[in-house]
């Protein structure tokens, strides 16, 4: 009697241990949706949006800055090409980002966007984007990538100056393994 | 016992299932352990003399810092802890072993193969792992060296081992009570198991989930934690102090409920406060579930979570205040005596609260935003650690050895030992306090020279407190070979099941089940 309680009670608690094992990896999905739902994080969705006739509200003036980083010491020029606008929501806007690489050998990369504020992430819409597939550069090769997007009208009216940054990872190495989208 | 040669001898250490043999391997493997992380720390403390760089290259100190972290938590407290258990909880609720013996067995003897790894990567090609105990990817992940992958490995099984632990305790506690053992009449120590046992159930998991990822993202082109393929590194760790926080009480509960067996003891009086007591065990388990990213708070986490992560913080500290009021009040108007349990036991209840009073300064935001990553950080989480668990183990061991080996330990050395350690810690952590204060970061091999005195202070209180310890193994070799016979009772004031048998314990206890009243 006591042995069948026993091993009802080993199953019980080694089940509960397996479930945790996979909370740790449901943690993975949990962490994106809350960071989407919360727009912590400044972390937007690769994918690109549908493009919506947006009545432009001419009342308002949002700044919207670029900037641009190398990841490791990643021999490219990486810039933006403007390095701030004034838009109004609702408004397509079209920046583009240069990007040369000085390396002596062809290199893929993939752009990582981030925005602060976070809140301000999902309100910023990007019909186009480099960021959505990753770039290859001939050695000393050059090149413009644009970024087409636009301020949706819910924009928080705190809100004035978002800024928009890009990260350069090297895939270079990973080339070969499947990476469609970040 | 007769053994026919030595084979025999060390088959019956291999095969046995007995829980208290068992229980002396976890102590012995846990004491094993303490002397080699103590080594470590020793070699930090005297690269730290003086600034500049003395006898090690910065490298191998970042290899130090992290076994010694690795070891001491992994190595010594839990396996200690787990070693009390074995072989007190059987004793204390009337049961005859563990629940699950050959589990028993099997989750003790994955532990000297994992340290065993662990300990290998100091001396393969290449670094041994070299990015703190919290392995943060990438530094883990992008930047480990190759030995990081024996690492994970040797994680993996420590936390099999710990998880079959606990499933063992459990499945012991609810099923093997003695008739008349209800919950709420269980010694605390045994409740601070259970509940502990919880904790471990839950969060070892998601450190396997941690490292299983840290290996995939390293070999098989996944990207948890790289930004470049979608991941953030931000994610490791929330999943690593998702464990990490109910880890650091897996530490100490089961020291509080130590230090709740022997107050009474030598208070002559009852446990003030049973229930609040097992109570405030169960609240501070439960709250430590939701406080894990006020380690974070430099990374860019938003305002309202800071602020939630703070006040919840702040709450464990109102079942902890609980804790040490019901240990204050038992001590109160008792017919007091200090042998040497005891004094370790008032010792941690004195050494313990400032290091959870540093844990309150660090939980308020702005302050956190000073403090972070300073030698701030390293006094409050050695005051808890040192003498908070390893005080709790040592109270531990003192009170009990005389059941375990029917001899009496030598009193007189007990008390050296004592009061050389607790002057040793204090002397080596008390400074760390005013280093942290005055900007001096954690993980450093070397240091602004207006941090010299300070530091060669902590390192001459290391040494003493390091030394100190050779009493402690000293005085228990003595007794496991002989000394003063212990009586049944072995304390005077002593109360509960283990007490009714005779010392030394019997290789087996409670084959008929007692009556409790």
């Amino acid at each position: 009697m006591a042995m069948n309680k026993t091993r009802r009670t080993a199953i019980i608690f080694s089940s509960i241990a397996v479930l945790m094992f996979g909370f740790g990896f449901a943690l993975v999905p949990l962490y994106n949706v809350f960071c989407d739902v919360t727009g912590l994080n400044g972390k937007i969705t690769g994918s690109s949006s549908a493009l919506i006739n947006n009545e432009v509200d001419r009342s308002r003036n949002i700044t919207v800055q670029f900037i641009a980083t190398g990841n490791e010491n990643l021999p490219w020029d990486f810039y933006p090409v403007i390095k701030e606008i004034k838009i109004h929501p609702g408004e397509m806007s079209r920046v583009e980002y240069f990007a040369q690489n000085n390396s002596d050998k062809d290199m893929v990369v993939q752009a990582i966007p981030s925005i602060t504020p976070g809140s301000a992430a999902k309100f910023l819409k990007k019909t186009e984007c480099f960021c959505f597939t990753q770039q290859v550069l001939k050695k000393g090769a050059s090149m413009r990538m644009p970024v087409l997007f636009y301020l949706d009208n819910d924009l928080d009216q705190n809100i004035n100056t978002i800024t928009l940054s890009y990260t350069l990872f090297d895939l270079t190495e990973k080339q070969g393994e499947s990476h469609d989208k970040p | 016992m007769e053994y026919a040669n030595p084979w025999q001898r060390i088959m019956r250490w291999v095969t046995t299932t007995n829980h208290k043999d068992i229980g002396t391997l976890y102590l012995m493997l846990s004491l094993v352990m303490l002397f080699i992380g103590g080594g470590m720390a020793l070699i930090i403390r005297g690269e730290l003399f003086m600034p500049g760089q003395q006898f090690i290259d910065p490298s191998f100190y970042n290899q130090m810092i992290t076994l010694h972290g690795l070891i001491m938590v992994f190595g010594v407290i839990m396996p200690a802890f787990v070693g009390l258990a074995n072989w007190q909880i059987p004793m204390m609720i009337g049961a005859p072993d563990m629940a699950l013996p050959r589990m028993n067995n099997w989750s003790f003897w994955i532990l000297p193969f994992a340290f065993t790894i662990l300990i290998s990567t100091l001396f393969m090609n290449g670094p041994a792992p070299n990015f703190g105990w919290t392995f943060y990817a990438p530094l883990s992940t992008t930047y480990g060296p190759p030995s990081t992958d024996f690492f994970i490995f040797a994680v993996h099984l420590m936390g099999l081992s710990s998880i079959m632990g606990a499933i063992n305790i459990i499945a012991t506690i609810l099923n093997l009570r003695a008739p008349g053992m209800r919950m709420m009449k269980l010694p605390i120590f045994v409740w601070s198991w259970l509940i502990t046992a919880f904790l471990l159930i839950a969060v070892m998991p998601v450190l396997a989930g941690a490292v299983t990822m840290m290996l995939t993202d390293r070999h098989f082109g996944t990207s948890f934690f790289n930004a470049a393929g979608g991941g953030d590194p931000l994610l490791f760790q929330h999943i690593f102090w998702f464990f990490g926080h109910p880890e650091v009480y897996i530490m100490i509960l089961p020291a509080f409920g130590v230090v709740s067996q022997i107050i009474p003891t030598f208070s002559r009086k009852k446990l003030f406060g049973y229930g609040s007591m097992v109570a405030a065990i169960a609240v501070i388990a439960f709250l430590s579930f939701l406080v894990w990213a006020h380690h974070m708070f430099v990374s860019g986490i938003s305002l309202g979570a800071e602020l939630f992560f703070m006040y919840s913080t702040m709450l464990i500290a109102v079942p902890t205040g609980v804790k040490v009021f019901n240990w204050v009040t038992t001590m109160f108007r008792g017919s007091l005596s200090f042998e040497t349990p005891m004094l370790f036991a008032v010792g941690f209840v004195v050494l313990f609260t400032i290091g959870g009073l540093s844990g309150l300064m660090l939980s308020i935001v702005p302050a956190d935003f000073q403090y972070h990553d300073t030698y701030f950080v390293v006094a409050h989480f050695h005051y808890v650690l040192v003498p908070g668990a390893l005080f709790g183990i040592l109270a531990g061991v003192y009170f009990w050895i005389p059941k375990w080996t029917g001899h009496m330990y030598n009193e007189a050395m007990g008390k050296w030992h004592f009061w050389l350690s607790v002057i040793g810690v204090n002397v080596t952590f008390f400074p760390m306090h005013f280093l942290g204060l005055a900007g001096m970061p954690r993980r450093v091999p070397d240091y602004a020279l207006q941090f010299t005195d300070f530091n060669m202070v902590a390192t001459v209180g290391a040494v003493i407190f390091g030394f100190s310890q050779l009493l402690f193994l000293v005085n228990i070799i003595k007794t496991i070979r002989g000394g003063k016979p212990a009586t049944d009772e072995v304390w005077e004031g002593a109360e509960g099941l283990e007490w009714t048998i005779p010392s030394p314990a019997p290789y087996h206890t409670f084959q008929t089940p007692p009556e409790v009243r």
